[in-house]
């Protein structure tokens, strides 16, 4: 199996701040990779450097074979990859069908993706000409979700989709990227909810202080509960 | 597959109508106060004219910060370089401007409009890449610059063209007025707000009927996300900016024909105008701008009428109770 | 260092200059004859203290305010309406200070409380609305303030230029009473700059610049933010009508142009920046600049022009026209934005080979 996308050596600086010190990471081709660690610990930053809105101060950043550590932003898109981020960022002034008119970068609104999308994100039909910034929390991250499958695209990186949702909302919703996955997309996910995570994850990488501390197999982790405890313990307890 | 959304309550879409009705609520308040009802309506077809007439020069200036954070102090030189540059063309063809035909004043107007626009659209591609380029995302130095670069404007017009006011007549067939009744209203006006409505239109449809109207609305709200989509966000910009700049000078001609005079320093007294229009309104929002220059003329032609002493504060004191009542003002669409 | 505050000029060539510079201030009457000469020396004074109290502002709180002008307008009116009215005694003087400065404090506060409550964004354009309607109404209420003609008055007997204090000594000079108004000029403007560099160096300038370079991380710190903002608002106000009482008893004069116009915001601005921002040191080397170069360099504007026009050149004459000077300035001034961003004394401090800490380390 090949890697869609490889950090090696990445540091991001966010003014005087050095975020990210060194990140090694490969997410592989067809997989969902969990990025897990506690507040603070570098997954947003991550994620962003990954799509360029931060841009890496040293280091490598691959996307299938090509370098884009030093493209801006939109052309980082342009090569296939989607992004959700932590706040979701749904257009609130625009409709439901106008937040996705723009996410369909490439060509108008395809109908069979979007009776797709409609089939596990139904209240997206349903509010279809509302404003999006009338949606409640889940529906706007299935909004958020869904802008960045309109199109087929290579990776997907999601920031923290199940973050302040009600528990019933959160099942839903692993229902919902557990068909995406199925689809053969390639995820890279920030995760805080490690049921999402164990759910959801192929394969682990676990962060603290801007560097990677573990990577392995999900399967694995959610076995050892001793190392879960050693990693996570930690962030439970920053949580409090 | 569990719907999501069958626990969630149904969203209903709701528009926020309270600033819409507030021009309309403060124009009747005025009709009691202000006693005979034709005085009434000359002043608010002059509240309106001049109103459309701020928005034209103000909308550019709202979308640019909304979309880019930048805060463009010189904004005003468009307007001033709009009026001296169609100065170029009214002044050889003076004898159609006096001629008393509508189609022949508005054969030698319309150019003179369009190169003025033209002229200052160009200037905008020239600031934006001179002055707020190298600076941007730096809110300090932008005001800086831009303010710099409005004393340069000024100055090189005061140089090319001398520091005396230039008359600038209005044509022989919009002088004068429509007396309908014992109301007289001003033709010009007419056409101000003729022009002024057309372009709020325009504006609206651009924005909310195409999808690059769409991108300009999403990036005012969140630019970052709009990259992330793999929309080039600067070239946006860029365009928004010289169109901006274009409706400037178009404004600038109107208000030079509504002055009969042009001269650098109106871009002095219009660029506080604008700036309180723009605050009023809420960064970003054209509809917000829109309702913020009217409500501005209104105060200016109401209170001048009313009580002439307070027409110089006014501005400020309506400024004040629009923030106090909602302190980014009346339509926040920015995410900052 | 007492003096200092703990904040010397951090740089040989800086601390030479400025001691030049205050050296050459200080001994005006007698080394450079002539009226202009005291005039130039006297606005320097007074200038680099307005400065430096806007300087608290744009620099140490990265506040971008259009007012300054207005509350070294309301000091220069406080004082000249008082000596006017009152006619030509201290207790007009006295009247003015008591009324001018806590006018000017309220305002400041006014604006402040305002400001703060809106979006961050604002302050900019809400101080420039705000200036700007304070300029007309100055100019309308002609009862009070003489309008467009502004209000001239006499001093006390004692600060007049005809006040004999020290007849012509051996040395050849007379201290007289315009003399005496010169070096009260110099010492308050010496003082309250000394006391601003006291306050940027306090614990409230290093939360000032806290708040600078991240608000919302000073918030988290549990720096209450509204308060110190609008603090350094009123203090810079009132340091600035201070510099106006000052301006207006040099001048005996208080006038829409003299003090409340638009462009004396331009110079601030310009000042502040050639002399480098959030340095204190740096209002007192540009206003020093910046005022020689207006006296001195907008006459050879006028040779310069008046030679083009006799060349036949086309363009030149109207460019360089003396009138024409803030074009230049405003060209000056988007370069030292752009190239010169710490201005002088950031460029004295860091660029002298030897490496220093800059503020706030």
């Amino acid at each position: 199996m090949s890697d869609l996308l490889k950090l090696s050596g990445v540091h991001t600086h966010i003014g005087r701040y050095h975020i990210l010190q060194g990140i090694d990471l490969t997410v592989p081709e067809g997989q969902v990779t969990m990025l897990l660690g506690r507040n603070g610990a570098g997954k947003t930053t991550t994620l962003r450097t990954i799509i360029g809105l931060w841009q890496a101060s040293k280091g490598e950043i691959t996307l299938a074979g090509q370098r884009i550590e030093s493209l801006a932003t939109p052309d980082i898109a342009r090569l296939g990859v989607g992004y959700v981020p932590e706040s979701m960022a749904v257009f609130s002034d625009l409709t439901v069908k106008e937040n996705l008119v723009l996410a369909a970068r490439d060509a108008p609104l395809d109908d069979k993706q979007l009776d797709w999308i409609f089939g596990f994100f139904p209240a997206l039909r349903r509010f279809w000409l509302s404003r999006a910034g009338s949606l409640s929390g889940g529906q706007k991250q299935m909004l958020s979700i869904a802008r960045a499958i309109v199109e087929p695209r290579k990776l997907l990186l999601i920031d923290e989709p199940t973050k302040g949702l009600a528990p019933a909302i959160v099942m839903a919703l692993i229902e919902c990227l557990k068909e995406i996955k199925r689809k053969g997309a390639t995820i890279l996910m920030v995760e805080q909810n490690f049921f999402a995570a164990r759910e959801l994850g192929d394969n682990v990488l676990v962060m603290d202080n801007g560097t990677i501390v573990h990577r392995g197999e999900m399967a694995a982790l959610a076995a050892d509960v001793p190392l879960q405890e050693r990693l996570l313990g930690l962030s439970l307890e920053a949580h409090q | 597959m569990t719907d999501l959304a069958a626990t969630d309550p149904l969203p209903k879409p709701k528009r926020d109508l309270a600033p819409i009705l507030l021009p309309l609520a403060l124009a009747l308040l005025m009709i009691p106060l202000i006693g005979s009802t034709s005085s009434w309506l000359t002043l608010t077809v002059a509240s309106l004219a001049m109103g459309m007439m701020i928005f034209i020069m103000a909308s550019g200036l709202t979308l640019v910060f909304g979309l880019m954070d930048v805060l463009n102090f010189g904004h005003g030189a468009f307007i001033a370089v709009g009026a001296y540059v169609a100065t170029l063309v009214l002044a050889p063809f003076a004898a159609s401007i006096q001629a008393d035909s509508l189609w022949m004043n508005l054969a030698v107007l319309g150019p003179a409009a369009l190169l003025s626009m033209a002229v200052s659209g160009a200037l905008g591609l020239v600031v934006e890449r001179v002055l707020i380029l190298p600076v941007y995302g730096q809110h300090l130095k932008q005001i800086l610059m831009t303010t710099g670069g409005l004393i340069v404007a000024e100055q090189t017009l005061y140089a090319l063209w001398g520091p005396q006011i230039i008359p600038m007549p209005l044509p022989a067939s919009l002088r004068g007025s429509f007396i309908i009744g014992d109301v007289a209203i001003a033709k010009y006006r007419v056409l101000a707000m003729l022009i002024g409505l057309s372009v709020f239109i325009a504006i609206q449809l651009v924005l909310n009927r195409t999808k690059l109207g769409l991108l300009i609305r999403a990036g005012v709200e969140n630019r970052e996300m709009v990259e992330a989509l793999g929309y080039r966000i600067r070239r946006l910009f860029l365009g928004v900016f010289m169109t901006g700049s274009a409706l400037a000078g178009l404004g600038g001609v109107m208000w030079a024909l509504y002055r009969e005079q042009v001269h650098a320093s109106m871009s002095d007294d219009l660029t506080v105008l604008i700036f309180i229009v723009v605050i009023i309104g809420g960064l970003g929002s054209i509809g917000g701008c829109f309702i913020g220059a009217i409500l501005v003329a209104m105060v200016a032609n109401y209170g001048g009428f009313l009580v002439p002493k307070l027409a110089l504060v006014s501005n400020i004191l309506l400024m004040v109770a629009i923030l106090m009542w909602r302190p980014r003002g009346l339509y926040a669409v920015t995410s900052r | 260092m007492m003096i200092l505050s703990g904040d010397p000029p951090r740089s040989r060539v800086l601390t030479l200059v400025l001691v030049v510079i205050i050296l050459a201030l200080a001994a005006t009457p007698f080394l450079f004859p002539g009226a202009k000469a005291l005039n130039v020396a006297a606005k320097i004074c007074i200038f680099a203290a307005l400065v430096a109290s806007y300087d608290l502002l744009l620099g140490y709180t990265g506040s971008v305010s259009f007012a300054h002008t207005m509350f070294y307008g309301i000091g220069s009116y406080a004082i000249a309406i008082a000596l006017y009215g009152m006619g030509p005694n201290w207790a007009a003087v006295a009247t003015g200070i008591v009324a001018g400065l806590p006018l000017a404090a309220l305002l400041a506060l006014a604006i402040g409380l305002f400001s703060l409550r809106v979006a961050a964004i604002f302050f900019a354009m809400i101080t420039l609305a705000v200036a700007s309607a304070f300029q007309v109404l100055a100019s309308q209420l002609s009862w009070l303030t003489g309008g467009e003609d502004g209000r001239s008055f006499q001093l006390p007997e004692l600060l007049r230029p005809g006040t004999v204090l020290i007849s012509k000594n051996l040395f050849g000079f007379e201290i007289n009473g315009r003399i005496l108004t010169f070096y009260l000029v110099f010492a308050i403007s010496a003082l309250m700059i000394l006391a601003l560099l006291r306050v940027v160096n306090s614990p409230f300038g290093r939360v000032l610049q806290a708040i600078r370079e991240n608000r919302f991380r000073a918030e988290a710190l549990g720096f209450r933010t509204v308060f110190h903002l609008t603090y350094a608002n009123c203090l810079a106000a009132l340091v600035a009508a201070s510099a106006g009482i000052l301006n207006a008893l040099w001048l005996r004069y208080a006038g829409p142009d003299t003090s409340l116009s638009f462009s004396i915001m331009l110079d601030i601005l310009l000042m502040v920046v050639i002399g480098g921002m959030g340095t204190i040191y740096g209002a007192i080397i540009g206003a020093t600049i910046f005022i020689l170069a207006q006296n001195y360099l907008q006459s050879l504007m006028g040779v310069a022009s008046k030679a083009a026009d006799e060349a036949g050149l086309p363009l030149l004459p109207g460019l360089l026209h003396p009138d024409r000077w803030l074009l230049w300035l405003g060209l000056l001034f988007i370069a030292s934005v752009y190239f010169f961003p710490t201005g002088v004394v950031g460029r004295l401090r860091h660029g002298g080979g030897k490496k220093t800490a800059g503020p706030g380390h």
